[in-house]
C-alpha cells in the first residue's frame, strides 16, 4: 500500500506549496457476552486520508474514500479550492508557518497478537468471565467485552516528509448492576480505563481472567452500603479516578487551541492565558506532570503527531510550575509558545487539532499505606462514572463507583454514590500526598471529544493514587 | 448515491450462499466543514465519506462489518465480497444468538431531500461580514446527507437530505458569549441577518459587569436549548426498554416507585416531525411516534429488535442504542414573551452544558451555565451571570419545582458531527422553575 500510496501522491501533489497526505486504516473488533449471551461480533474497517494543502498563506483539507490516483488528483484539486478560499481570511499566515518534513518508524508494543487468538477462545473467556459476574440475585445485568484496534497512519508530506506508524490497541471491559428496592449501582474493571497499546497480554496484566466475582461482590456491597456522607474534607484518589481529574483539570486547560480561542464555540476556552507558562503556580510542589506519547504501552503513544512533529516527553507541570502547554506546530506559531507533538486527528475525515496523547502526572513517594494513615477525617474513592466542568476548565465536579471512608488514619466502611466538587485552580494547590510507582496504573480512555467538526479520540494517562486536602464530599439522594 | 447503494447490494444479494441473509445499510455524506475564530478562518475542507454496513446472517448465528465505499465500483464489490467472506468464515465460530431480530416483512420507503444549499463562497462572504467587528467562532457544516437500507429480501429504504447548520458565538472577553445557530435546508440571507441581529442584542447586555451569585436555590428559567441538555442527558438511558429492564435507567424512581413529573409534561418521540430516517438498521420502519411520558407518568419505551426478542415487547423500530432522534416536549401554558416578567427575580439560562449524573439511579443530574446566563430582578434583565454549577432531581426540576412551559416551542437540529452529521433534532418549550438548586 505504501508504495502504491506514494507514487499516486508523487505524481498529483502540486508544487509550490506545502501539501501532506495523511492515510488512516482503521480496523476495529468488537467481541462483547451480555447476561451469558454472546453478542453479534462486530468489525469495522475504515480507510481514507486527507489531503492538505498551503498555499498563499489559506490553508484546506479534503477527505476521501477513493485512493486512486483520480481519487487524489480530485483531493488535491479540492483541497487547493478551500486554500484558496480561506487565503487572507485565516487566523494565520499559514505558509508562514515551517511544516516538518519527518521520516520515520512506529511500531506500538504487542506480545500477545490479537488475531494470535480465536475468535471462539476469545468468547470462551468472555463467557467465563459474565459467569463468574453471577454472584446473586441482586445482580441485574452482566456484561463484559473485548474491543480491539488495529491502527495503520502514513504520512506524506511533498517535501519528503514519509512516516509510517503501526499501533494495535485494546480495551476490556467487565461491568455488573445489582438491583433491588428501587436502587441500582453499576461496578466495573476500571471503568474503561484499562486500554493500552498492547496485544493479548494485557488481560494478564490487569487480572482480567479472575475480576469477576470482585466487581460483582463490590456491586452488590455498595448496594447495601450508605451514601457517602457531606462535608469538607480529605479525599484519597485510585488512579482510575485521577485519570479523569488529570484529563479535564489538567490537560484541557493546557491545550493551546483553547487557550487560542478555537475552541469556544464547543469545548470550550481555558481560564489559563498565555503569560501563565513559566511562572503561575498550577499547583503544590508535588505536583508534576508530563506529556509522554513515547511511553510504552500509553493509549496514545506515537513518534509522530498528525502535523509530522516529532514526539518527546516534556515537563508541562514541574513542582507545581505551569511550563508549556500541548499543541503542535501551528498552535505553537500562532500563539508564539512552547507546545508538544499533540496535534492529532481521530481519523481521516477529521483535521489535525491539539489533543492530548499520553498525560501523565509523575511518581511521589507516599504509599498507600502512608496515605491512608495520614488522614483523620475522608474517602477513598476508585473508578469514574461522572464528570463535569465548566467550559474554561475551573468548576469541576466528578463522580465514582466506589468510596470507603477513612476515619483516624484507617480504611472503615463502604460508602454509595461518593461524588465531590471543587475548582482547578485551587484544587491542585491543595495536593498533599502523591503515591508512589507501586499505587500507580497506565489506563487510558478511548472517548474524548472536541473539536469542530467533532472528533473522539484514544488519551493515556499514568497516574499514582493522590491525596488532596479540604475537597467538597457528598453522595447521592 | 442510491443506485451505486442498490446496485451493490443487488450484486452481494447475488453472491449469497442458499441460507444467508443480508442487511445492509449505507450512511454517507459530503460535507463542507468551515471552522473559524476571532471572525477568521481557522480550518476549511470537505470530507467525502461513505459507509457501507453488512451483516450476515445463518441461521441464528450473525456477524457484522462496517467498511468504507469508495466509490468505484469494482473496487467495492471487490470489498464487499471480501468482508462478506470474512463475515462467513466467523460464522462458524459465532454462538447462536437467541436475541436475533430484523424485518421479514418488505417495506420500501424513501425521502428525497431537495438542494438549496448556498454557494460555499456566498455563504462565507456573509458569515464574515457578521463578524466584522466582533469575535464570531463556530463552524458552518454543509451539505448532502445519504442513508440507505437494504436486504437480500428485496427491501429497499432510501434517506437523502441537504443541510446546512451554522454553529456560532459572539464573545464579548473570556467566557462571556453569546451562542446562536442558523440551520436549515435553504440558506436565506435575511433570515441569518436576523438571528445575527438577535445575538449582538444580547452581546450588549454581556458588556455590563457580571454579577456573581452564592450557591443555593434560585427561581430559573431554562430557554429551550438549556432545557435541551437536560432532556438530552434523560436520553443516556431514559427511554430505552434494556435500560428500564436492566435497572440503570435515570428515571429508575418513575418505573418502580412510581414518582411522576409535572402533569404538563408528555414526550414523544415525534419521528414524522424529525429530520432522521424513518427506517432502523434492522430494516423496521418506525411508527410516526412513540409517547414515552404522558401526563407526568411513564408511558411506553424505545424497543430495538433485538430487546424486544430478549423481553418479549413488540419492537417499535428503534435502533441499537434505543435513544430518542426526534424528541418532542408538548408545549406548556406560559408565553416565553412574558418570560423575564414572569421569572420576576432569578436565573435567566439560555444554555447549560456538560451534564452528568450525579446520582442516575436517583434522577440527579449536574451541569453548567454557559453562554448567556443573566441574573432578573423586577422582571428585567440587569447583568450577565457569572457561570454556575447545578446539582438537582429530575424529579424537582420536571416535577414539583416546575411552574409551567411554554407555549411556543423551538425546534432544535443536533448539531453534532461525531464521525458524520447527526440528523437527530428535539423540539422543545422553555420550562420556568421555582427552584433549581446551585452548588459551586
Amino acid at each position: 500500500m505504501l508504495s502504491t500510496l506514494e507514487s499516486r501522491f508523487r505524481e498529483v501533489a502540486p508544487s509550490g506549496c506545502f501539501c501532506s497526505l495523511r492515510y488512516v486504516r482503521s480496523m476495529d473488533e468488537m467481541l462483547a457476552v451480555r447476561q451469558d449471551v454472546p453478542q453479534p461480533p462486530r468489525l469495522y474497517d475504515d480507510v481514507g486520508a486527507m489531503i492538505t494543502v498551503i498555499k498563499d498563506g489559506g490553508l484546506g483539507y479534503a477527505a476521501t474514500s477513493d485512493l486512486s490516483l483520480s481519487g487524489l488528483r480530485q483531493a488535491v484539486r479540492r483541497a487547493s479550492a478551500w486554500s484558496k478560499r480561506s487565503a487572507g481570511r485565516s487566523v494565520a499566515d499559514f505558509s508562514a508557518i515551517d511544516m516538518p518534513h519527518p521520516r520515520g518508524e512506529y511500531e506500538g508494543p504487542e506480545t500477545v497478537a490479537w488475531e494470535a487468538v480465536p475468535q471462539t477462545e476469545k468468547f470462551d473467556l468472555l463467557r467465563e468471565v459474565c459467569a463468574s459476574l453471577a454472584a446473586d440475585d441482586s445482580i441485574v445485568d452482566r456484561r463484559t467485552s473485548l474491543s480491539h484496534t488495529y491502527l495503520e497512519q502514513i504520512y506524506l508530506t511533498a517535501g519528503g516528509g514519509r512516516v509510517v506508524q503501526r499501533i494495535g490497541m485494546l480495551c476490556p471491559f467487565i461491568s455488573a448492576t445489582a438491583a433491588a428496592g428501587g436502587e441500582a449501582i453499576s461496578r466495573s474493571l476500571g471503568g474503561r480505563g484499562y486500554c493500552r497499546q498492547a496485544g493479548l497480554e494485557l488481560l494478564d496484566d490487569i487480572g482480567f481472567r479472575s475480576a469477576g466475582p470482585g466487581v460483582a461482590d463490590e456491586a452488590i456491597q455498595l448496594l447495601d452500603a450508605p451514601n457517602c456522607p457531606a462535608g469538607t474534607m480529605d479525599v484519597l484518589l485510585a488512579p482510575d479516578q485521577m485519570i479523569l481529574q488529570i484529563h479535564e483539570s489538567i490537560g484541557h486547560p493546557l491545550e493551546l487551541d483553547r487557550i487560542l480561542g478555537d475552541e469556544r464555540n464547543f469545548a470550550g476556552t481555558s481560564f489559563v492565558t498565555p503569560e501563565m507558562f513559566g511562572s503561575y503556580r498550577y499547583g503544590s510542589d508535588l505536583l508534576n506532570v508530563t506529556f509522554d506519547p513515547t511511553r510504552p504501552g500509553g493509549l496514545a503513544g506515537y513518534a509522530f503527531d498528525d502535523d509530522g512533529l516529532e514526539a518527546e516527553k516534556a515537563f508541562l507541570i514541574e513542582k507545581g510550575i505551569l511550563k508549556r502547554g500541548l499543541g503542535g506546530a501551528v498552535s505553537q506559531h500562532r500563539g508564539g509558545l512552547e507546545g508538544a507533538a499533540s496535534t492529532r486527528a481521530s481519523g481521516w475525515n477529521r483535521p489535525p487539532i491539539d489533543r492530548m496523547a499520553t498525560l501523565n502526572l509523575e511518581c511521589g513517594d507516599s504509599t498507600l499505606e502512608e496515605m491512608i494513615a495520614g488522614i483523620e477525617r475522608g474517602v477513598y474513592m476508585k473508578t469514574n462514572c461522572s464528570w463535569s466542568i465548566d467550559d474554561s476548565r475551573n468548576k469541576f465536579q466528578f463522580g465514582c463507583e466506589w468510596a470507603r471512608l477513612i476515619e483516624d488514619g484507617r480504611l472503615t466502611k463502604l460508602v454509595r454514590k461518593p461524588n465531590y466538587r471543587g475548582v482547578s485552580a485551587t484544587f491542585w494547590r491543595n495536593l498533599r500526598a502523591v503515591g508512589t510507582a507501586g499505587t500507580a496504573d497506565l489506563l487510558g480512555t478511548p472517548n474524548c471529544g472536541k473539536g469542530e467538526p467533532n472528533q473522539i479520540i484514544n488519551v493515556g494517562h499514568a497516574s499514582p493514587a493522590c491525596v488532596f486536602a479540604d475537597v467538597e464530599v457528598f453522595g447521592g439522594e | 448515491m442510491r443506485e451505486y447503494f442498490n446496485q451493490l447490494v443487488d450484486d452481494a444479494t447475488e453472491a449469497l450462499q442458499r441460507d444467508e441473509v443480508l442487511l445492509a445499510n449505507l450512511y454517507a455524506e459530503t460535507s463542507d466543514f468551515t471552522r473559524l475564530n476571532r471572525s477568521a478562518v481557522r480550518q476549511a475542507g470537505e470530507v467525502r465519506q461513505a459507509y457501507m454496513s453488512l451483516e450476515l446472517v445463518r441461521g441464528r448465528r450473525h456477524a457484522s462489518s462496517i467498511l468504507t465505499l469508495t466509490g468505484q465500483l469494482d473496487e467495492d464489490r471487490g470489498r464487499i465480497s471480501q468482508a462478506l467472506d470474512g463475515l462467513r468464515g466467523r460464522l462458524a465460530e459465532t454462538p447462536e444468538d437467541p436475541y436475533l431480530l430484523y424485518s421479514t416483512e418488505v417495506h420500501d420507503t424513501e425521502h428525497i431531500g431537495g438542494d438549496r444549499l448556498g454557494e460555499p463562497d456566498t455563504v462565507l462572504e456573509r458569515i464574515l461580514a457578521a463578524g466584522a467587528g466582533r469575535d464570531l467562532v463556530g463552524i458552518y457544516a454543509a451539505g448532502r446527507i445519504e442513508r440507505g437500507f437494504g436486504n437480500s429480501l428485496g427491501q429497499r429504504n432510501w434517506f437523502s437530505t441537504n443541510t446546512f447548520h451554522f454553529d456560532w458565538s459572539f464573545y464579548h472577553e473570556a467566557d462571556k458569549a453569546v451562542k446562536a445557530s442558523y440551520a436549515g435546508f435553504e440558506w436565506r440571507p435575511e433570515e441569518f441577518d436576523g438571528k445575527v441581529s438577535e445575538a449582538a442584542e444580547q452581546l450588549d447586555i454581556l458588556r455590563r459587569p457580571p454579577r456573581t451569585i452564592d450557591p443555593g436555590e434560585y427561581r430559573v428559567y431554562l430557554a429551550p436549548a438549556a432545557l435541551a441538555e437536560i432532556i438530552g442527558l434523560l436520553c443516556r438511558g431514559g427511554f430505552g426498554l434494556k435500560a428500564h429492564r436492566t435497572k440503570v435507567t435515570p428515571l429508575l424512581r418513575m418505573i418502580e416507585s412510581g414518582t411522576m413529573l409535572d402533569e404538563t409534561v408528555t414526550l414523544r418521540e415525534n419521528i414524522r416531525e424529525g429530520m432522521a430516517p424513518p427506517f432502523n438498521s434492522a430494516g423496521y420502519v418506525k411508527p410516526d411516534s412513540v409517547t414515552l411520558i404522558e401526563n407526568g407518568r411513564y408511558r411506553d419505551c424505545l424497543v430495538s429488535p433485538r430487546s424486544s426478542k430478549e423481553y418479549g415487547v413488540t419492537c417499535n423500530g428503534a435502533d441499537g442504542h434505543e435513544s430518542p432522534g426526534s424528541l418532542d416536549l408538548a408545549p406548556g401554558a406560559l408565553d416565553a414573551a412574558d418570560m423575564p416578567a414572569l421569572l420576576d427575580e432569578g436565573v435567566y439560562i439560555n444554555r447549560l452544558w456538560y451534564g452528568n449524573f450525579s446520582d442516575r439511579s436517583g434522577g440527579r443530574m449536574t451541569g453548567m451555565t454557559r453562554f448567556a446566563t443573566f441574573w432578573v430582578e423586577g422582571g428585567r434583565i440587569v447583568a450577565p451571570l457569572n457561570v454556575m454549577r447545578f446539582d438537582d432531581t429530575v424529579y424537582r426540576m420536571l416535577g414539583e419545582n416546575l411552574v409551567g412551559l411554554t407555549k411556543q416551542r423551538e425546534f432544535l437540529p443536533d448539531s453534532r458531527t461525531y464521525q458524520m452529521r447527526s440528523t437527530s433534532s428535539v423540539r422543545l418549550p422553555g420550562a420556568l422553575i421555582d427552584k433549581l438548586r446551585f452548588t459551586l
